[in-house]
């Protein structure tokens, strides 16, 4: 398992590649893989978006998508979870996070995955300012 | 030892403070630390309160040497 908070951009398909060579312990058990990219939208409520910066709480952040995974991977029987995601300034069309897993069956994968981001939404200790026309911000204060 | 009281994203921006430090004599749950940052201000219902970064419930207690931290509604994914 890896969670990771990235200040930089990153490429979600190299960084899957990588993982799954080098760092993932599912070996060649796995029968199935389930992945969600999440990417940063250019319009919000009706709003262009120009940019945004995520804040986040470092520690709890961490710690957090660590018990989301291990509850996902206890709950739905997975054999690896992979979840990377950004902090600091970011740019319309930039990946936001990637959560990846891995199991023997498609069911378990295709829950697992929807369960982390659904957790990771709600409770995970992240927060958008988003920047919008005529140099105007404005904190994000739901998620949809 | 004290106690350290961390604001997060709008609330920080609200309360004009990132982090204060309380004295334990005068902050025993969370309703006095936020009372300690943020004085007579309304905590608001969404607020959510989290106690050596876990997420705790009204009225949890605090305790020397704790980091209690208050956050808006969470936004990250």
């Amino acid at each position: 398992m890896k969670i990771e908070i990235r200040d930089q951009p990153f490429d979600p398909w190299q960084e899957l590649s990588s993982y799954q060579q080098t760092g993932s312990t599912a070996a060649s058990s796995y029968g199935a893989t389930a992945l969600f990219v999440g990417t940063m939208r250019d319009f919000n409520e009706g709003d262009r978006v120009h940019g945004m910066t995520l804040e986040h709480y470092p520690g709890m952040t961490e710690k957090h998508l660590e018990a989301i995974c291990h509850n996902a991977i206890d709950r739905c029987n997975l054999l690896d979870a992979l979840v990377i995601h950004r902090v600091g300034p970011i740019e319309p069309g930039e990946p936001i996070v990637l959560v990846a897993v891995w199991s023997a069956h498609r069911a378990a994968a295709f829950d697992a995955c929807r369960l982390i981001m659904d957790d990771l939404k709600s409770r995970a200790p992240f927060w958008k300012k988003e920047e919008l026309d005529e140099g105007k911000v404005r904190w994000v204060d739901h998620n949809t | 030892m004290s106690i350290t009281i961390r604001l997060f994203a709008s609330l920080r921006e609200q309360l004009g403070t990132e982090c204060c430090q309380a004295e334990p004599d005068a902050v025993s749950n969370v309703e006095e630390a936020w009372r300690a940052v943020a004085g007579d201000s309304p905590q608001g219902e969404n607020v959510l309160v989290a106690v050596n970064m876990e997420y705790v419930k009204p009225g949890a207690a605090v305790k020397d040497g704790d980091e209690v931290a208050f956050f808006p509604p969470v936004t990250g994914g």
